[in-house]
């Protein structure tokens, strides 16, 4: 296994005290696997994509341990993790593309990056860097321009280099689509896929709540609710066969090109998730569930229903033990 | 019958880096959209489509064209005839947080309608029309009134501006993007609202870079690139048939959950004025002459649709300095005519443009 | 005026929908504007009691300058003498009769003092309103209008700003016979308007694209209720601190004038206080009790501003906080 999460916790000071943005979470990952962690806003997706990599200073490992590798990952000692970033393990943040400094080329910008991780054979790295760019369909001339001059989907993918250039065993990319064209989107997916398949990067976690763009890129899908994991399978499962109620709602409430409103029509969930600094105890999802029933008042296992399908409800567990 | 009418709208901004010139955001746009008609217009960045939408709304005066609502002209509006127009022509916005002011509560887009048209009308009748308004949206009163913007969700946010929609007697709602910072969850139940309130007579302006959404709730559908309509029609005939090569292209990179992304060839297109061809058996057209691969065929297609449009200089003394930045890497430029390609009709309800 | 054409979503907008609380927020943060009214919340308001009434800086010089103000108040009511009036003993050592002492003339030093420290007050108040009346005004059409209007109003804040101010009082001076506090107040006014008219042009620019601003014109609000009711108060952080800086360069620039004798006649200030002694040599001869005190006093009064406004910074800009 590439990288495995143990009980992973992690939360973050705020006026109204701690509040658990993830909350005991565990699962797996193999090498050359691309795994989706999809989720809507406040599901916790960010902080647990951005916590293996990067914790930063308001937030706090509370509990579990990451293996990468097969070596514990220290994510909540930041001396440590320093030498490990871009090396084994790498960040696309959101808004990435806009947090490229203004002022640098992005050749200089590259040297900056590598001086500042005391990387050796830094003209070996940049030959590599001109072979991707071109790889991606770009201009060697990209180096010597500055951010501005390039459009946003530019901006994205050289970010995304930037972040493999050490061939890093992980990759998280946090919302490296939205707020992308649809042919940028495309563009950059594939540019994701091919560098898995080169080898430039191990394994990937896509974190994003456009489960579409996962259902083209990604192996399997994770869905997160509310600080904790509700389902994990391959996604040609969680896409055709998803069993968390929580899943299925967010699958029929996803529009296709060739469906009308008046063919089919979508329907949304009703309510909002619950807020983490005051969760519900048992299964989150339950005020918004059709299903719900009284054993939902203790929290669901995260747990094995199928081989390689993990699911966190116990309607579902209690109709894979019937049938 | 209302209808608003666009008339070869043109809008240019003249650009103020890269050697001056102009960039084209709308190229002579015309389309009409009638009562209890959804109309989806679809861009990418760059397309215009905001711009059209601005226009439209009157916060943006186009450069050339005109805008007709009930055969009048919306330029020559005197303020109280502007006033009036808003009364039956009103927006929403993409960035639902953006619009309210933060340091009021968000209640008060309610009041500011209030202040100009309704002033005599009794509190209690008037708090009769808010309660029907938020009816009409789906959301309770309780829940929404009198709380501050950041209190409420997202999908409250932008339900609230619809419902002050209503609260005038609007008869075109321009939709810039409106969900696109929405949840998945919440943004079916927009959507739905949409349908319910075309179904109730309202014309709606969906504009949107997603097509499967304004697939989802459009009758009808203008494709917009770089300021100029390329294909516009009945929806289920522009998405179901598509004809232009860009339309084509658009349809390929939608990500959709039950299909994976296909490669078929591009097929020969020409995309750009200054004669650059690209097409399926000059792929190798690609630097280093790579096979198609999935990452250089949608490369290309994302340089292809991103190609940033500079109007043609007519000057032939300084035509080196004038004829646009060097087509770079990223921003490339395409040297583009003001008049935008013809249109014809392919089939009944189903206009395509000719290829630049 | 060129405007981006490229339009969302290849803005750098949030693309993470906006829904419920605020979790992890992102790591690479956007950037707080300065004029707090830009991503503020609502809570604002008790907010910015709480960290106000716990910022040293604001406490200690609004303390300090209330007591400043008070003195003002109250020293003149208790002064046993008028600050003009001859006492007939010149040049006594601060006492029991003369609390400060007394000058070459024998005015009551104390006096003088209090009385200067409320003219001083009194022209910082005019200099301040006149400037930020003008600036604003300016500012405000400018940002609205652009256009050609923008044009010549910058055009007129340029030439404003190339005028030298000290040479302009002295011409002036020399034709007027007995320039009064008012006309000290309002000269000072017309002078220091520019770099208000400049910041508060910048920030209506930003604002007026807001989409918030947007509404309110598809509302059918009039230009000139938007801009008091929505643009102005979304400033009001940054307005607030540019009215306590006019007020303090306002109260140095009038004792700088009065100092060279170009200030109000028949009237005692801090400035004239200084002037005086100056001319009569209080330096050479040791009397302190004459020339430090003014001196200490009008640093203490702009001091304790400059503090206070550093303080009330920190707390409208949250990054600022030491926490």
């Amino acid at each position: 296994m590439s990288v495995s999460v143990e009980n992973l916790s992690v939360a973050y000071r705020s006026r109204r005290g701690d509040v658990t943005a993830v909350d005991n979470v565990s699962f797996a990952l193999a090498d050359g696997e691309i795994m989706g962690l999809a989720g809507e806003s406040g599901s916790g997706k960010s902080t647990l994509g951005n916590a293996l990599i990067y914790l930063d200073a308001r937030m706090r490992q509370t509990g579990g341990k990451v293996t990468l590798d097969g070596r514990e990952l220290p994510i909540a000692d930041p001396k440590s993790m320093r030498p490990r970033r871009m090396t084994e393990v790498s960040l696309v943040p959101q808004y990435a593309m806009s947090a490229l400094p203004p002022t640098r080329k992005i050749g200089k910008l590259t040297g900056d990056l590598l001086t500042s991780h005391r990387v050796p054979n830094q003209a070996e790295v940049l030959t590599e860097m001109r072979r991707r760019i071109e790889l991606i369909g770009l201009r060697e001339d990209v180096l010597g321009k500055y951010p501005f001059e390039l459009s946003g989907g530019m901006r994205q993918r050289v970010t995304i280099i930037l972040s493999t250039l050490l061939n890093p065993s992980l990759l998280v990319a946090d919302e490296v689509t939205s707020a992308l064209d649809v042919s940028t989107q495309r563009a950059v997916g594939e540019m994701l896929l091919e560098f898995r398949d080169r080898g430039y990067v191990k394994s990937v976690i896509a974190i994003t709540h456009d489960l579409s763009i996962l259902a083209q890129i990604a192996d399997s899908i994770t869905i997160m609710y509310a600080g904790r994991l509700a389902e994990k399978a391959s996604t040609s499962t969680i896409v055709g066969n998803p069993l968390h109620p929580y899943t299925q709602a967010l699958i029929a409430s996803l529009p296709a090109v060739g469906v009308r409103y008046d063919q089919t029509m979508l329907t949304g969930i009703p309510g909002r998730p619950p807020s983490l600094a005051n969760p519900p105890a048992g299964c989150r999802f339950r005020d918004r569930c059709p299903f719900a029933f009284d054993k939902c008042q203790q929290t669901p296992p995260f747990e094995e229903v199928k081989p390689g399908h993990y699911v966190a409800c116990w309607k579902v567990s209690q109709e894979e033990q019937a049938g | 019958m209302s209808t608003l009418k666009v008339d070869q709208v043109s809008k240019l901004y003249r650009a103020a880096s890269r050697g001056g010139g102009l960039t084209p955001a709308l190229r002579q746009v015309s389309f009409e959209l009638r009562q209890g008609e959804v109309i989806s217009l679809i861009g990418e960045s760059g397309s215009g489509k905001t711009t059209l939408g601005k226009v439209i709304l009157r916060l943006v005066r186009p450069t050339s064209g005109t805008v007709t609502f009930d055969g009048a002209d919306i330029a020559e509006y005197s303020p109280g005839g502007l006033r009036d127009y808003y009364r039956h022509v009103q927006g929403v916005f993409q960035d639902p947080f953006s619009s309210y002011n933060p340091i009021y509560r968000a209640d008060r887009v309610f009041e500011m309608v209030r202040e100009v048209y309704f002033r005599g009308v009794p509190r209690k009748e008037w708090n009769g029309k808010i309660e029907a308004a938020l009816d009409a949206v789906a959301l309770n009163p309780g829940d929404v009134l009198g709380k501050y913007p950041h209190q409420l969700s997202g999908g409250q946010q932008q339900r609230l501006l619809i419902a002050r929609a209503l609260l005038l007697d609007v008869k075109v709602l321009v939709a810039d993007e409106i969900i696109s910072m929405l949840d998945a969850s919440t943004r079916v139940d927009v959507l739905n609202l949409l349908v319910k309130l075309k179904r109730a007579g309202l014309a709606v302006l969906f504009i949107t870079h997603d097509l499967s959404l304004g697939n989802y709730v459009s009758d009808r559908t203008v494709i917009l690139r770089h300021g100029a309509i390329v294909e516009m029609g009945e929806t289920e005939k522009v998405f179901g048939n598509p004809q232009h090569d860009y339309t084509k292209m658009l349809l390929s990179a939608v990500p959709e959950l039950h299909k994976k992304w296909q490669h078929t060839p591009l097929g020969p297109v020409a995309v750009s004025g200054n004669g650059r061809v690209a097409a399926a058996d000059t792929i190798e057209s690609i630097p280093n002459g790579r096979g198609v691969t999935a990452l250089a065929h949608a490369s290309l297609v994302e340089q292809l649709t991103h190609e940033r449009p500079v109007v043609k200089r007519e000057r032939r003394v300084f035509s080196g300095v004038f004829h646009g930045p060097r087509a770079a890497s990223g921003s490339s430029a395409v040297a583009l005519s003001l008049e935008p390609p013809a249109l014809r009709e392919f089939e009944p309800g189903h206009l395509v443009a000719e290829t630049e | 005026m060129s405007e981006p054409v490229s339009q969302a979503p290849e803005a750098p907008k949030t693309p993470e929908p906006l829904e419920s609380q605020p979790s992890g927020a992102p790591i690479v943060g956007v950037p707080l504007g300065l004029a707090a009214g830009g991503t503020a919340i609502g809570r604002r308001r008790s907010d910015f009691l709480y960290y106000g009434l716990r910022n040293k800086k604001l406490v200690f010089g609004l303390s300090l300058e209330l007591l400043l103000v008070l003195f003002a108040i109250i020293g003149p009511m208790i002064a046993k003498y008028p600050p003009l009036a001859l006492t007939g003993a010149q040049l006594q050592h601060p006492g029991g009769t003369y609390w400060l002492g007394t000058n070459t003339l024998g005015n009551d030093l104390f006096s003088q003092l209090a009385n200067g420290i409320r003219e001083s007050y009194l022209v910082g108040l005019l200099g301040a309103a006149s400037a930020a009346f003008v600036g604003m005004a300016l500012g405000f059409t400018a940002g609205w209008r652009g256009g050609i209007l923008d044009e010549v109003l910058q055009m007129i804040t340029n030439i404003i700003v190339m005028i030298p101010a000290l040479v302009l009082l002295i011409v002036i001076s020399s034709y007027l016979n007995h320039p009064s506090v008012t006309f000290e107040g309002i000269f000072i006014g017309l002078t220091t308007w520019p770099w208000v008219a400049r910041a508060v042009r910048a920030q209506t620019f930003s604002l007026r694209s807001r989409e918030f601003v947007e509404i309110a014109k598809l509302s059918g609000k009039r230009p000139l209720a938007i801009i008091v009711q929505d643009i102005a108060p979304n400033m009001a952080s940054y307005l607030f601190l540019v009215v306590i800086l006019l007020f303090g360069s306002s109260m140095l620039l009038a004792a700088s004038y009065d100092f060279l004798g170009l200030g109000p006649t028949g009237v005692v200030s801090l400035g004239t206080m200084m002037n005086q002694a100056q001319n009569e040599a209080a330096l050479l001869y040791h009397e302190w009790w004459w020339f430090v005190p003014p001196g200490v006093v009008l640093t203490a009064m702009v001091a304790a501003l400059l503090i206070a406004n550093v303080g009330l910074d920190e707390v409208f800009n949250p990054k600022l906080r030491e926490q």
